[in-house]
């Protein structure tokens, strides 16, 4: 603690600070309130300055701040504290605490004058009141998210230096045509997956950091997979190829889902989760390096998303078991939609997965190329089907539902 | 329905829409139905207070002046009821650079001298009189120059003294005139570089703006008025914005004791004669 008065308090003599030849328009003032600080309000604080000016900036200071000042014959000035500083604090409220671990660090319910206050601060009554329509802890939270922000963070690579753009190698030209339109599926699919997050990203009380993070990082995580995708694309100086009304049918369905939890739901738990499986298929059958190399890479990202979506539904279904049913619900309602507007996987992207998988040709080739894509389905399903098990879903209901998912994959 | 006591403010600037409509909201949750109406300059709000338009009036330092004078030519009265405990004892100060060569009033002569709007008491008509009690008339002893916006707002917004503070920084003048708060206030925000700039002079104590009663207003609603604004606390988180807004920690009674220096300021000047009309001849 820095001495502040260079005088002793007594009954004789207010206490006095000399600011010595500091004046206001050099931060004098916190010298002043620092003093304040330690003098009762009504009570009289002296000050001595050799600064030019002094007397009239003190004087205005201290009407803008509500304090009382006069002149002693010396030309010292009397400033008597005024009761507006601690008039602030009247009525100010902790927004719960810092770290999630302890007690009632993260409030069920975010009050809308916490606005954007980091948690754990205390907050100004009389703040603007912020429209965050999801300001309901059960509506976005998972234990999980700290730990999977950090890793996220950990696992961060950069697209120029991840994977090595300059490998040689060339692939016939129909090869390197179905490689261009799966990356042309993919990068529609990557936009969705991005957007999606960022949509609900404005939407949720900033008092739930950890989770505002993670979705921050979700969105980045995206960006880059647009970025590889697009570059694998283009590399061997191609445009990407097509985009289908059903495969952007299928993932507006997505884009439009209003409900955070429905949407990690469709998008985390069932789309990403079935993306994993593509990724990792390109990641072994992919004709390339690059492509092997990006799709591994960008599997690594949606592994985490699937987990906090995992994490979220399954804290939320375990106070909330009735969601189980909305989420049911949507999947029928998104297969419904789908079938009638004939949304699904396009046959350009299927022929391509199959052309890539078989790397050739001959009907040999083409054979084992099917078998493989036909294997990708199944453990697709298979996915869906165990992670819908391990949300609660019976049996029966999950492997009914892991057969309606959308054939977009997404 | 009772009887709406009306209220009069200059439309300086867009924040004062949210200041008034957030009193609006304070006195009708107290009971007092209350309106506003803003004018876009003083002296058509000052005259409306005889036309029975508004019950009261927020005033500037000058807007009062020739109120009282209309009223005492009238023989009527108006009185002014409240004010901001900022509005008491301010100051004006004669602003030179550092190192100008400028130490007391003489080294003025023959130097150009900045001012705020025409019609602002702190920035413009208040430093005349004090130069000219030192001895120095602007046009014969130095150059004024003016710094207007918005004529008719009496120096509320504060653009002219920063202009003026800006030219002394690019040393197109030698002096600005200011209130000692925006002098602080332009230091501290780096428009007047720290340590740039020394106070030449300052001038004697006056007072701002005050709540002026029109001639013949319902004396039971002003004075409820008056309770509940006296009554306002900066400790009340609802009201704490709009007196931050409005740039007080505190209403108090009025007074009207601080309002001689202008008044000699205004006559000196010409600007308006002993009836309250206005003579200055450039003012619009």
């Amino acid at each position: 603690m820095n001495r502040v008065f260079t005088t002793p308090m007594d009954a004789s003599s207010p206490p006095t600070i000399d600011s010595e030849a500091l004046g206001f328009d050099r931060g004098a003032h916190l010298l002043v309130k620092h003093a304040l600080a330690g003098v009762a309000v009504g009570s009289t604080l002296r000050v001595v300055s050799k600064a030019p000016g002094f007397r009239a900036h003190v004087v205005a200071w201290c009407r803008s701040q509500g304090h009382g000042v006069s002149f002693d014959e010396a030309g010292r000035a009397l400033i008597v504290r005024g009761g507006y500083q601690t008039g602030r604090w009247r009525g100010a409220e902790r927004s719960g605490r810092s770290d999630p671990r302890s007690p009632d660090a993260v409030a069920e319910q975010a009050k809308a004058s916490w606005g954007l206050a980091a948690r754990g601060s205390t907050v100004e009554a009389g703040g603007p009141e912020w429209d965050f329509a999801l300001d309901r802890k059960h509506e976005v939270w998972a234990d999980e998210a700290v730990d999977l922000y950090r890793q996220a963070l950990a696992a961060q690579w950069d697209p120029e230096t991840a994977a090595d753009w300059n490998a040689p190698f060339e692939l016939p030209d129909e090869v390197e045509d179905a490689v261009v339109q799966v990356m042309t599926y993919l990068i529609e699919n990557e936009n969705a997956a991005l957007l999606v997050p960022a949509r609900f990203l404005g939407r949720i009380h900033p008092h739930y950091r950890e989770i505002m993070q993670l979705l921050a990082i979700q969105v980045a995580d995206e960006a880059r997979h647009v970025d590889v995708f697009t570059r694998r694309a283009r590399l061997k100086g191609r445009e990407p190829a097509l985009s289908t009304v059903g495969g952007q049918l299928s993932l507006k369905t997505l884009v439009d889902e209003p409900d955070f939890s429905v949407a990690a739901f469709l998008l985390s738990v069932l789309g990403e989760g079935t993306f994993v499986n593509l990724l990792n298929f390109l990641h072994v059958h992919a004709p390339d390096p690059v492509t092997r190399r990006i799709a591994r890479l960008a599997a690594r990202d949606e592994a985490r998303h699937v987990a906090f979506g995992m994490a979220h539904l399954s804290r939320r279904l375990n106070s909330e078991p009735e969601l189980r049913a909305r989420l049911a619900n949507a999947i029928e309602l998104r297969h419904d939609t789908l079938s009638a507007g004939g949304a699904g996987l396009n046959e350009e992207v299927f022929d391509a997965l199959v052309l890539l998988a078989a790397g050739e040709w001959t009907p040999a080739a083409i054979a084992a190329g099917f078998e493989r894509v036909q294997a990708l389905q199944s453990e697709m399903a298979e996915g869906r089907r165990l992670r819908l098990c391990r949300l609660g879903f019976d049996e029966p209901e999950a492997e009914r539902l892991a057969s309606l998912h959308t054939r977009n994959f997404m | 329905m009772p009887e709406t006591l009306l209220m009069g403010a200059v439309a300086y600037a867009p924040k004062v829409v949210t200041i008034w409509e957030g009193f609006k909201a304070y006195f009708a949750e107290r009971g007092l139905a209350f309106d506003y109406v803003l004018y876009s300059n003083y002296e058509r709000q000052v005259e409306a207070q005889f036309e029975g338009a508004i019950h009261v009036a927020w005033n500037s330092p000058l807007a009062w002046v020739r109120a009282e004078r209309m009223a005492r030519a009238r023989g009527v009265a108006v009185s002014a009821v409240a004010m901001r405990d900022t509005d008491r004892d301010l100051s004006s100060l004669i602003v030179v650079r550092a190192g100008a060569g400028i130490e007391s009033f003489a080294d003025l002569r023959g130097r150009t001298v900045g001012f705020g709007a025409v019609d602002s008491p702190q920035a413009t008509l208040i430093p005349l009189e004090h130069l000219s009690r030192h001895g120095l008339q602007a046009g014969r002893d130095f150059t004024a120059r003016r710094f207007d916006q918005l004529g008719g707002k009496h120096g509320d917004h504060i653009g002219g003294e920063r202009d003026a503070a800006l030219a002394l920084t690019r040393g197109e003048i030698d002096a600005a005139c200011m209130i000692d708060s925006n002098h602080l206030a332009f230091t501290t925000e780096g428009i007047l570089p720290a340590g740039g700039t020394r106070i030449l002079a300052q001038t004697d104590a006056y007072d701002h703006c005050n709540f002026t009663v029109s001639p013949g207003a319902p004396t039971e609603l002003v004075d409820r008025f008056v309770e509940l604004l006296l009554a306002m606390s900066w400790d009340d988180p609802a009201a704490r914005p709009l007196m931050e807004l409005e740039g007080l920690k505190q209403w108090l009674p009025g007074r009207t004791t601080g309002y001689a220096l202008l008044e000699r300021a205004v006559d000196e000047q010409g600007f308006y004669d002993a009836d309250g009309r206005i003579l200055a001849a450039d003012y619009r």
